[in-house]
């Protein structure tokens, strides 16, 4: 694989890049949470957590689906297996659904 | 059927994809005196092709070119084998309709392989899409390939036969805890396209995700559907097709016929008969008794939703 440099990206790779490299390191965080997707549905539905804990959404259908929450993140389509991560840095509520499948929401209530 | 041995001996892997294709090849429609009616799966309709007087069409949906999990492992190798026997029939239809999931992921390769297989039977091909063909990054993958000369996110109208043939795209812009959406930008356009047509023309509204509710649990039906209804709602015959449900349901409501196609690449279970809307994975031995072939029966004047799945035994 081509080696690149940090200049061969816009500034979104670049942001894409260090997510990347920085997941890793926040993985190991005890009070990370995942969010597993099940039969179109999210799992847990909802799920409080503190600010600075990172979610990790893992699609295990056989079938496509995002992770969208209006103005405050969208994943990436996720096939089989994919993973998203999104650390939150501000109390709320997140209300997310799978832009797809819109029947499918959930919530993520940071304190 | 004859022509397709099942016996209690188990299937092969090959035999399973066979009947796949079988229940999945497409449906013949023939429009008659204005009305367009079922005339049923390829394979039973092929005698009734030779005899029908009218114009006839084809509708296939839901190839999912790209898929490659359990439910089946090669879903373009199933959309060649309907596409096979679309070219086996005896009489060629005018056109075909696909209602959308061309691709799986929307990948420039799977909209490739797609085209290279479903140009074989020479047909022209009106598309609408599925949620599935609009998940490239930037959405424009389908849009270049499909969508030139049509409107907004692809909607657009023909005629053929003396019908009015209408294509709408409902998978875009779904919102949160919604359901299909047709947006108002879509439906002005179509109140437009069909203001100043003769009541008596008949109207084919042809569009991915069901414009009528079948089971909102598992978001299948359209948010706005009702509207786009009402404005066919005075014509003499008016016939809903739809894919994304990957099985047959008909229903009739005065003089509308709602009619939903099989996929060419996997069967979904029927409402609520599962935890989720995902592919059937299914023995082979089950298989049989859940894909079914049939028959497209024209139910006039029934109220109630018509499932009209003929299991291949029992």
């Amino acid at each position: 694989m081509k080696t690149l440099n940090r200049r061969d990206f816009g500034v979104d790779l670049s942001l894409a890049l260090a997510a990347a490299i920085l997941l890793p390191a926040t993985k190991a965080r005890a009070d990370d949470m995942e969010v597993h997707i099940d039969n179109f549905v999210f799992q847990p539905a909802e799920l409080k957590i503190k600010v600075g804990t990172t979610v990790t959404w893992t699609n295990r259908d056989d079938i496509p689906h995002t992770v969208v929450s209006a103005g405050k993140f969208r994943s990436k389509t996720l096939d089989t297996d994919d993973k998203f991560s999104f650390t939150f840095t501000n109390a709320g509520d997140y209300k997310y659904f799978c832009s797809l499948h819109p029947h499918m929401t959930g919530m993520i209530k940071v304190e | 059927m004859s022509g397709h041995d099942h016996g209690d001996d188990g299937v092969s892997r090959r035999k399973v994809l066979e009947c796949m294709t079988w229940a999945g090849t497409g449906v013949l429609w023939t429009v008659t005196g204005g009305v367009p009616r079922a005339l049923g799966i390829i394979d039973s309709a092929q005698a009734a092709t030779a005899a029908a007087p009218g114009m006839t069409f084809l509708q296939i949906s839901d190839s999912h070119v790209g898929f490659d999990k359990p439910a089946n492992p090669n879903a373009l190798g199933t959309l060649e084998e309907a596409v096979n026997k679309i070219n086996a029939m005896p009489a060629k239809p005018s056109f075909m309709i696909h209602t959308g999931d061309i691709t799986h992921l929307s990948k420039a390769a799977e909209f490739d392989n797609a085209e290279r297989i479903i140009s074989q039977t020479k047909l022209d091909v009106h598309y609408v899409p599925g949620e599935h063909d609009f998940i490239d990054e930037e959405v424009k993958l389908y849009r270049e390939r499909y969508g030139r000369g049509t409107k907004g996110h692809g909607w657009y109208s023909f005629d053929a036969g003396g019908v009015h043939f209408v294509g709408l795209v409902n998978v875009v812009d779904l919102k949160a805890g919604g359901l299909g959406n047709l947006g108002a930008e879509q439906l002005a356009w179509l109140e437009d396209d069909l203001r100043g047509k003769s009541k008596s023309t008949p109207i084919v509204l042809f569009a991915h995700i069901p414009l009528w509710t079948v089971y909102p649990e598992w978001g299948w039906g359209t948010e706005d559907g009702g509207r786009a209804l009402e404005y066919v709602k005075g014509f003499g015959s008016v016939t809903v097709l739809n894919g994304h449900i990957h099985q047959v349901m008909q229903k009739v409501e005065g003089n509308v016929t709602f009619h939903t196609a099989r996929s060419t690449a996997f069967p979904q279970p029927a409402p609520g008969a599962a935890p989720s809307p995902g592919p059937m994975k299914v023995e082979d031995a089950k298989l049989r008794g859940m894909l079914g072939v049939a028959s497209i029966n024209f139910k006039q004047n029934e109220q109630r939703l018509a499932i009209i799945d003929t299991p291949l035994q029992g």
